[in-house]
């Protein structure tokens, strides 16, 4: 089937946030966890931002997680978005205890509601970039 | 006694009277409501040592204070979205303060009505490193306040129509004044008949995007005294930030948690003391959680708050006269209004909406997206 081209923002791969891109390329949700303090962290960035550390892990997550809140978008003009309309919006509050904006796909966005337990999926949307997502478990 | 030691006040305010400005440029609303509140004041453009302003790009200060033709020895471009002016205002008092500049003018202008800018359904990518991780997701100046909503919702059992209420009264206030877009009573059944545009917000939950501007001046309370108006005393003030906090922030948590608390003990005053409220009204939900945030009740008890005509003129704490950004204007970036209107009812000149005895109001301004990172700038004015 033609794909249409995709025409929402794409992220910026940089230093600071190559590893957790990269480990979406591989279909793995990976977090920072801090060497020093222990703290995980959400989005990726080079120094804890607890503690300002440099030494970090990439734990691979279980990518698990419940809805911690939501929205079901009904208007939005961007390019990309405009043809997507009504798309589920959330921030899910994954197991290893960090909140990531996503969104919900695969299901009605009527079903979704907060606690919901969801599971990461990954979007290849170009081949250099993979989106991680969630669907219902 | 305040942390300006009262040496700084309010004295002139300017609301530029347009709502819809094809015919004028930003520059334009920015230099007419320049001389309107040097009017107001009684001062001239000649007077002006300091100068603030915001929304005009990275370095739209110089190329505005070309067009103005000034050439201030202080200067202030601090842009932290729609709160950004509340902000200015205990900058210029504190540069005032501090002798750095004696006469501070305060400008705003903005088309973003009259160019169908998409202020709130738009996206807003700055490119800065947060975006990557949330702009392939959609994320909107709307749908980020109403996942706070959602979650307000969820956690204190908030419902629909208590956020309802909120637009309507704003709306009756709006109906008493006659520079207001929309002057027509709406009911808790019109907002919520209206549609949704991020769930759980309707489109009257939402504020009204217009062209407008307006301005204001500081100055020493000593230069005041000979001035056209009656000072407004600045008794207080403090700005916060709220972000994702690395992931872990809770989302009924505003940036008004610190700021008002900072302010109200800046300035020496309680909840109690507080006459009238202008509070950022970007949305309904914007509303509850300020108040909530800034003490006047307590976290998850602003549904309740807002009903019975508490909010409303007449009512213990009067919010918003001048019918807000949900009814009265909102260019894109509102904290000017909230000083404007503030002022003006401490001044007594607010007519068939001016609240009675006005003696101390407090301005608080949010702006950025509720639900991803927003700043928030607490004012609390006095009647000289």
């Amino acid at each position: 089937m033609a794909e249409k081209k995709y025409a929402k923002p794409l992220p910026r791969i940089d230093e600071e946030s190559k590893g957790f891109w990269e480990a979406c390329q591989r279909h793995e949700l990976r977090v920072q966890k801090c060497h020093d303090c222990g703290a995980f962290r959400y989005y990726p960035r080079a120094l804890c931002p607890h503690c300002l550390s440099d030494r970090t892990e990439w734990v691979l997550s279980s990518g698990r997680g419940t809805v911690y809140t939501f929205t079901v978008t009904h208007q939005n003009q961007a390019p990309g978005f405009r043809d997507a309309l009504p798309y589920v919006m959330a921030y899910v509050e994954l197991d290893e205890g960090v909140r990531m904006l996503t969104n919900i796909v695969d299901c009605d966005p009527a079903q979704v509601k907060i606690g919901m337990p969801v599971q990461v999926i990954f979007e290849d949307v170009t081949p250099e970039v993979t989106i991680p997502k969630f669907k219902p478990l | 006694m305040s942390g300006f030691e009262r040496k700084a006040v309010i004295a002139g305010v300017y609301e530029h009277p347009t709502r819809w400005a094809p015919d004028k440029t930003m520059f334009q609303i920015h230099a007419e409501s320049a001389r309107g509140v040097l009017a107001d004041a009684g001062l001239t453009i000649k007077d002006v040592d300091g100068f603030f302003t915001s929304g005009v790009g990275p370095i739209g200060i110089m190329s505005l204070c070309e067009h103005l033709n000034i050439n201030p020895r202080f200067l202030d471009s601090t842009s932290i979205g729609g709160s950004s002016f509340v902000a200015h205002v205990s900058h210029a008092a504190a540069a005032i303060a501090a002798g750095l500049c004696d006469v501070a003018l305060i400008t705003y202008g903005s088309t973003a009505s009259s160019e169908r800018f998409a202020v709130g359904t738009g996206g807003g990518f700055t490119g800065d490193p947060p975006d990557h991780f949330e702009s392939s997701y959609g994320p909107t100046v709307v749908g980020s306040y109403a996942m706070c909503a959602q979650r307000h919702m969820h956690e204190f059992g908030t419902t629909s129509e208590q956020l309802a209420e909120i637009a309507v009264t704003i709306r009756r206030h709006a109906s008493l004044n006659p520079a207001a877009k929309f002057r027509d009573l709406i009911t808790v059944d019109d907002v919520l008949a209206s549609r949704i545009v991020s769930s759980p917000l309707h489109l009257l939950d939402c504020c009204i995007i217009s062209d407008g501007g307006g301005a204001l001046v500081v100055t020493s309370a000593a230069r005041a005294r000979d001035l056209r108006k009656k000072p407004v005393q600045i008794l207080g003030a403090s700005e916060a930030l709220c972000h994702t906090a690395a992931g872990v922030r809770d989302l009924t948590d505003m940036a008004a948690k610190q700021s008002g608390p900072r302010a109200l003990s800046m300035a020496g005053v309680a909840h109690k003391d507080i006459d009238m409220c202008m509070v950022y009204d970007s949305f309904t939900i914007t509303v509850l959680e300020t108040l909530e945030n800034l003490g006047f009740c307590r976290k998850g008890e602003g549904g309740a708050f807002v009903q019975d005509g508490r909010i409303g003129l007449g009512g213990e704490l009067p919010i918003n006269t001048d019918g807000g950004g949900l009814s009265s204007n909102h260019p894109g970036m509102r904290g000017m209004f909230l000083v404007i209107e503030a002022t003006k009812q401490l001044r007594g000149e607010c007519g068939a909406r001016q609240v009675k005895d006005c003696a101390i109001a407090l301005c608080h301004g949010t702006g950025g997206m509720l639900g991803l990172r927003h700043s928030g700038a607490t004012l609390i004015l006095g009647r000289d």
